[in-house]
C-alpha cells in the first residue's frame, strides 16, 4: 500500500486540476455565449426581470394559478412534498386544495379539475401547467378581469408550447409567460 | 400515439444506437488501439502520468490492481473529509454556506467516493461551490474507477493464461480522459445552451409578479449535471436533483440527461464483446439485461400514467397521470422511465420524487436496485452481472453434468465461494439494515418520529429504500426519510463502503484466478454461454436470488400499500 500512496496523491491532484479546474473553466467559457451568459434565462417586462424557468407562486384570482409547491416557491431551498400516495394527511391536503379551487371557480365541475393543479411538483418550482389546467381557469380570469373568455382562450393557445418537434413529450404552458401576456392585454 | 410514450421510445432507441459505436470506441481505448481522439489525449495522458509520477507500462496482477484502487480511493476519502468539514472558511463560498458536521461529512464523502451519491444534505444550502467542485471531481474519478476495474476483468477474460492484467493507473486515466471527459463536455454544452446555468455567481434576488421577494440559487450547474448523469453518480447540484428547472430545464435537456444514464452502462457490454471478440456473448448479455429492464420499466410507466387511485376517488381527473412530485414539462411517462433507468443502473438522480410515486412503481424502482445488474453502474454493473454468470455457469453445469467452464476456464470451489458471498452480501446488507432500523423505530416511535414522513407500509418502504439505495450504490431516496441523523449517516455510510468495495474485490479476484488457469479450448463438451438458453438460465438465477431474498420485504412495503389502496 505504501508504494501506492504517493502516486495516488499526486495523480489525485492532477485530476483535481483537470476535472474540477480546466473542465469547469472550459464549460464556463462556452457558456458565456449561451443566453444571458449562462446565468439562467430571463424575461423582462415593465422594468422587472424574472427567471423564465423558475416557477413563481400565483395565488391571486386575477392570475392563472401555478401548481401547489411544498416549499412555497422558495428558489433557494427547493423540494417536493415527498408524501406517499396513500398518506391520509396528504390526501386530506389534496382534498382541501380541491375544495378551495371549487370555491374560487364555482363554474368548474369537480371532475374537470386536473390533478396537477392540486398536487405539488417535485422541485416546488414547476414553471408549467398543462393546457387543460389553464383552460379550466379561463372563466374565472375572464370574469375578474372583465374580458371576453375567447380572448383568454386565445392567449392560452398562443402560449401553448407544443411537444418537442411536435412529437415527443408533453404539451404545456409557462404560467409566468401566460400571466405576463395577460397583464399586457389592456 | 401518445407523445409522452413516443418520447420514451425515442430515448431508448437513440441510446442503444449510440451505445453500439461507443462500445467499440471504449473497447479500442481498453485495447490501446488508435482512435481519432489520440491527437488530443496521447499528450494529455502523458502529462497526467508525468505529473503523477506513474509508469503506465508497469504490468500488474489482480492483487496489485486492487491495492492501487483501494489506496487511491482512501486518498480521495481523506481529501473529501477535509474539504467538507472546512468549507465555511475556504474560498468559492458566495452564499456563505456552513461546513458539514463530521457524521454528515463521513456519509457524503463515502457516498461520493463510492459512486453512490446518496445525499443527506441539500445542495443549495449545504455546500459551497468549492464543495460542489470537489464532489464533481469524485463524480469523474469514481466513475473512472469502476470503468477501469471493469476493463481489468475484460482483460482477464481473454483466451489465454496470464498473471498480468495491464496497468491500473493507465486504464483509470484513459477511462476518465478518453471516455468520460469528451462525452461530459458534449452533454454539458447541450445543457448550458438550454437554460441550465453555468456561473460562479451566487444567489440572485427576484421580485415576482405578485411582488414576493425570492432568492434564486445558481452555480456551475451544467458542468456538474453532465458528469452526474454520465458516471452513474446521480448526486444533484440542488436538493431535488433533476426535477429542479435549473438542473433540467426542458424536454430536450431531459432527453440528454436520461440518455446519459444508460449510455456508458450499455456501451460497456458491447465493449466487452469488442475486447474479447465475442459479439454474440455481448448480444446475449445485452438481451438478458434488456428483457429484465423492460419488465421493470413498462409496468412502471403504465402505473404512473394511470394515476393514483386514492386521488381518482376524490372525483377529479388525472389526464397527466400521478402528478405529485412530478414536473409538467416531463410528464409521468418520462418520469417513470427515468425512475427505472436510474435505479437499474446505480445512478440515483431523479426527475420526479420517488417517495410520491404509486406503490407498484416504488416496488419496481426498489427491484431495480435490488438486482442492480440490468445494465448497472458504469463498470460495476457488468461486474455484478459477471457474478450472476458464474453462478449460472455452475448451476447449469450441475444440471447437464458437465464441468462448469466459462470462456475456456474451469470454475471451481474457490471461485464459487467468492461468487456466493458476493451474491448474498447485497441482500444481507439491505435486509439487516432495514431490520435494524425498523426494530429501533418500532421500539421507540416517539424518539424516532422525525425519521418517517409517511405512516404505515410506506414508512417501512422509506427505510427499505434507503438501505437498498446505499447497498446498490445508487443514491436516490424516498426523500421523505429524515436521514441527516447520526444513525442514518453512519449506518448508510458503512453499507455503502462494504457494498462498493467487496463487489469490486470479488469479481476481480474470480477473474484474476481464472485468468491464471490453464486455457481449455472449446470442444463438443463445452457449455455454450452465448446462447439464448444460457441467457434464460442467467435470467432465472437473477430472478431466484432477487425474488427469494427480497419478496418478503417487498410484501411488507409496496405490495401491502398497493392492496391498501383498494380496501
Amino acid at each position: 500500500m505504501k508504494s501506492n500512496i504517493l502516486p495516488a496523491i499526486r495523480l489525485t491532484l492532477v485530476c483535481l486540476l483537470f476535472f474540477s479546474g480546466i473542465y469547469t473553466f472550459l464549460i464556463w467559457g462556452f457558456a458565456q455565449l449561451a443566453p444571458n451568459q449562462g446565468k439562467g434565462e430571463i424575461i423582462t417586462q415593465n422594468g422587472k426581470t424574472y427567471y423564465a424557468n423558475i416557477g413563481q407562486s400565483f395565488t391571486e384570482d386575477r392570475y392563472f394559478y401555478s401548481r401547489p409547491s411544498a416549499v412555497d416557491y422558495n428558489a433557494a431551498g427547493s423540494g417536493g412534498s415527498n408524501k406517499g400516495p396513500t398518506n391520509p394527511d396528504y390526501l386530506a391536503t389534496v382534498q382541501a386544495r380541491i375544495d378551495t379551487f371549487l370555491v374560487h371557480n364555482p363554474e368548474v365541475a369537480k371532475s374537470e379539475i386536473p390533478s396537477e393543479l392540486v398536487t405539488a411538483s417535485g422541485s416546488g418550482l414547476d414553471p408549467n401547467i398543462s393546457v387543460h389546467a389553464a383552460k379550466v381557469q379561463s372563466k374565472r380570469i375572464a370574469k375578474i378581469r372583465n374580458i371576453n373568455e375567447t380572448t383568454v382562450n386565445q392567449l392560452i393557445e398562443q402560449q401553448t408550447e407544443k411537444p418537442l418537434l411536435g412529437l415527443f413529450g408533453t404539451e404545456k404552458i409557462n404560467v409566468l409567460k401566460l400571466n405576463l401576456s395577460l397583464d399586457n392585454l389592456k | 400515439m401518445n407523445t409522452e410514450i413516443l418520447g420514451v421510445i425515442l430515448m431508448y432507441g437513440l441510446v442503444v444506437l449510440l451505445a453500439i459505436p461507443l462500445g467499440r470506441y471504449i473497447g479500442k481505448v481498453f485495447n490501446y488501439e488508435n482512435t481519432l481522439l489520440d491527437r488530443i489525449f496521447n499528450p494529455l495522458d502523458k502529462l497526467f502520468f508525468k505529473l503523477g509520477g506513474i509508469d503506465p507500462t508497469l504490468e500488474m496482477n489482480w492483487k496489485q490492481h486492487l491495492m492501487a484502487l483501494l489506496s487511491i480511493n482512501l486518498v480521495w476519502f481523506i481529501i473529501s473529509m477535509l474539504v467538507l468539514t472546512n468549507m465555511a472558511w475556504l474560498p468559492l463560498n458566495p452564499d456563505s454556506n456552513p461546513s458539514m458536521s463530521p457524521d454528515l461529512a463521513f456519509n457524503t464523502s463515502v457516498s461520493f467516493v463510492t459512486n453512490t451519491n446518496l445525499q443527506h444534505y441539500s445542495g443549495e444550502s449545504g455546500l459551497s461551490y468549492l464543495g460542489q467542485l470537489i464532489l464533481m471531481l469524485w463524480q469523474f474519478i469514481s466513475a473512472g474507477t469502476g470503468i477501469a476495474i471493469c476493463a481489468v476483468v475484460f482483460i482477464a477474460m481473454k483466451e489465454r493464461t496470464t498473471q498480468t492484467l495491464g496497468n491500473y493507473y493507465s486504464l483509470f486515466v484513459r477511462s476518465c480522459t478518453r471516455i468520460l471527459f469528451p462525452i461530459a463536455v458534449v452533454v454539458a454544452l447541450v445543457l448550458a445552451f438550454n437554460g441550465v446555468p453555468m456561473t460562479m455567481e451566487g444567489k440572485d434576488t427576484m421580485i415576482t409578479v405578485q411582488n414576493d421577494t425570492v432568492q434564486v440559487s445558481r452555480g456551475p450547474v451544467a458542468a456538474f449535471v453532465a458528469i452526474k448523469q454520465l458516471g452513474t453518480n446521480g448526486g444533484g447540484f440542488y436538493g431535488p436533483n433533476s426535477t429542479h428547472p435549473f438542473e433540467n430545464s426542458n424536454y430536450l435537456t431531459n432527453m440528454a440527461e436520461t440518455m446519459s444514464i444508460f449510455l456508458i452502462p450499455i456501451a460497456m457490454v458491447f465493449a466487452m464483446g469488442f475486447v474479447l471478440r465475442r459479439r454474440k456473448l455481448a448480444w446475449t448479455i445485452f438481451g438478458v439485461m434488456t428483457i429484465g429492464f423492460l419488465l421493470l420499466c413498462i409496468p412502471s410507466i403504465v402505473s404512473e400514467m394511470n394515476g393514483n387511485h386514492a386521488i381518482a376517488e376524490m372525483g377529479i381527473s388525472q389526464p397527466m397521470g400521478s402528478m405529485e412530485g412530478k414536473e409538467v414539462r416531463f410528464g409521468s411517462a418520462a418520469s417513470a422511465y427515468w425512475a427505472v433507468n436510474t435505479t437499474c443502473t446505480s445512478n440515483g438522480s431523479v426527475n420526479a420524487m420517488h417517495d410520491s410515486m404509486t406503490p407498484l412503481t416504488g416496488m419496481f424502482t426498489l427491484l431495480g436496485m435490488m438486482i442492480n445488474s440490468f445494465y448497472g453502474g458504469v463498470g460495476v454493473g457488468f461486474l455484478n452481472f459477471y457474478i450472476f454468470i458464474i453462478l449460472a455457469v455452475f448451476i447449469s453445469g450441475l444440471m447437464v453434468g458437465r464441468t462448469p467452464e466459462f470462456l475456456g476456464k474451469k470454475i471451481e470451489a474457490k471461485e464459487m465461494k467468492i461468487a456466493m458471498i458476493i451474491a448474498l452480501l447485497h441482500p444481507l446488507l439491505i435486509l439487516a439494515g432495514t431490520a435494524l432500523s425498523s426494530y429501533l423505530y418500532a421500539g421507540n416511535p416517539t424518539l424516532y418520529a422525525s425519521w418517517l414522513n409517511n405512516p404505515g407500509y410506506h414508512g417501512f418502504s422509506e427505510m427499505l429504500y434507503e438501505f437498498s439505495s446505499s447497498s446498490a450504490n445508487n443514491g436516490s431516496g424516498f426523500e421523505g426519510l429524515g436521514d441527516n441523523t447520526p444513525f442514518w449517516n453512519i449506518s448508510c455510510g458503512l453499507v455503502m463502503l462494504l457494498a462498493r468495495y467487496l463487489p469490486i474485490i470479488g469479481p476481480v479476484a474470480i477473474a484474476g484466478i481464472l485468468a491464471s488457469k490453464k486455457y481449455i479450448p472449446e470442444s463438443a463438451g463445452t457449455l455454450k454461454t452465448d446462447t439464448a438458453t444460457f441467457g434464460l438460465m442467467v435470467f432465472g438465477v437473477i430472478s431466484l436470488v432477487a425474488a427469494l431474498a427480497f419478496f418478503p420485504a417487498l410484501t411488507l412495503g409496496p405490495i401491502a400499500e398497493y392492496f391498501s389502496l383498494f380496501k
